[in-house]
């Protein structure tokens, strides 16, 4: 064999390709499964600890501040294996799906609280003052006024992160979840060819290079002129 | 409760962890102080070369850092550690860590840098010139003291980022301080040495996180 095809029977193997690429495609299912719910619940999460803080009691602030610091500061890889390995010895076993999918939402919560908050610490304090001189409530002020003019300002930034920490379902192959990396990686140990990998990774190109150059126009878009 | 303090927090198995964690830690600052500068030093390469106009340039390079950002860091690992022996290279640990990394962390240090540039008005670089600056001083005394002190917090929070992700190293066997972990609790069939090792990134990172919170909030206020 020549070096170019030892390369072709290495990587991109056809034989090999046809055989696993079923595999892979039901892994991209659940990468795209995962990260949905991932997005989702981190978001939604990360949100009601914004509105939370915004209410002012101070050992609950003390409490959210010190939540995500902890998930800003700790690698989401071991926060999925003090879950997966650690909880079944406390009397919890979670399947690996779950692990992974608790682990990444508790991150991105996290993330997304700071970035809401910081967002609506932006909006000028007389818009609160005056939408609550005209009568309006806690809630409907934060709805109606401060959220829309703080939504323009997080989402560049929370763009960029939620894609980062979805990148992150790649590491629930660490706790077995058959996403596209863990399907890959069997397919590669079944194999003994590394082209199922070459797979993994054209699926995650297909999957996050859209997103990847989404972000970039709307980190254009929705940017202040100076 | 009982059982849950025995799983989690016992302190005999701690103490037994404890030396062979440390070294784990240390291992986990080695990695960081190589995978560190190699990215900033790709990415300041790629941002350098984003600055410039001509068409044949710019593409293949925003197709470049674009894969990288938009590859899984965990999948570029697998793909050179396990990937390239098949076409020959045994690199090991060390070796596949070093380039997965310079490939994923250069292209995100790479993107902050060029926004940090971009946002260095042409005048500072034109005025540069008019005063007899050569083109290299321009660079170094005019336009990247600006950019880098522009995307500060970003530049910080990417760096935080590269030494959470030394945490992958575990999964290619490299001996850092999650590795290190994850064989005590499998030997001891207990779960303190992961909450131990959590324990210790977080004294070793939570300084960085406050320090970035407060820059971040800064920089959002900033922008009305």
């Amino acid at each position: 064999m020549t070096g170019w095809e030892g390369f072709a029977f290495s990587f991109l193997n056809a034989r090999v390709a046809a055989e696993y690429w079923p595999k892979i495609l039901e892994g991209l299912g659940v990468t795209i499964l995962l990260a949905a719910l991932i997005v989702v619940s981190g978001l939604v999460l990360g949100l009601a600890l914004a509105v939370l803080r915004c209410l002012g009691v101070k050992p609950l602030n003390w409490a959210i501040i010190f939540v995500v610091d902890l998930f800003r500061a700790l690698p989401p890889l071991v926060v999925i294996v003090l879950i997966y390995f650690g909880l079944p010895a406390a009397g919890i076993g979670l399947s690996g799906f779950v692990a992974t999918w608790l682990s990444l939402t508790l991150v991105l919560m996290a993330f997304a609280e700071e970035i809401f908050w910081g967002s609506i610490c932006a909006v000028p304090k007389g818009q609160w003052e005056a939408a609550r001189g005209l009568g309006l409530r806690f809630l409907p002020v934060l709805r109606l006024v401060v959220l829309p003019q703080a939504m323009r300002i997080a989402i560049p930034p929370l763009t960029n992160r939620t894609i980062a920490i979805t990148k992150g379902t790649a590491l629930g192959s660490v706790v077995a979840v058959a996403e596209i990396l863990g399907a890959a990686q069997s397919g590669m140990a079944f194999s003994g060819n590394p082209t199922p990998l070459m797979l993994g990774a054209l699926a995650y190109l297909l999957l996050f290079l859209p997103v990847v150059v989404a972000a970039r126009w709307i980190e254009r878009r929705f940017a202040w002129k100076r | 409760m009982n059982e849950f303090v025995e799983a989690f927090l016992n302190l005999e198995i701690a103490a037994a962890a404890l030396p062979i964690l440390w070294m784990g830690l240390q291992q986990t600052l080695l990695l960081s102080a190589l995978t560190v500068p190699l990215g900033i030093t790709a990415g300041f390469a790629l941002a350098l070369l984003s600055t410039r106009r001509e068409r044949w340039v710019r593409w293949p390079l925003m197709a470049w850092i674009d894969t990288f950002r938009a590859i899984p860091p965990l999948v570029l690992l697998i793909l050179v550690y396990a990937g390239l022996p098949f076409a020959g290279l045994e690199i090991g640990p060390w070796g596949s860590v070093a380039i997965a990394f310079l490939l994923n962390t250069g292209a995100y240090y790479a993107e902050v840098l060029r926004a940090g540039i971009e946002s260095v008005p042409r005048g500072q670089a034109e005025a540069g010139r008019a005063l007899g600056l050569k083109p290299w001083q321009v660079w170094v005394f005019v336009v990247l003291p600006q950019a880098v002190r522009n995307v500060l917090p970003d530049l910080i929070g990417n760096t935080l980022e590269v030494v959470k992700l030394t945490s992958l190293a575990s999964v290619v066997a490299l001996p850092e301080l999650l590795f290190q972990a994850r064989q005590a609790q499998s030997v001891t069939y207990n779960a303190t040495p992961i909450l131990v090792a959590a324990l210790g990134y977080f004294l070793l990172l939570w300084p960085f996180v406050r320090l970035l919170s407060r820059l971040e909030n800064r920089q959002l206020a900033g922008r009305r």
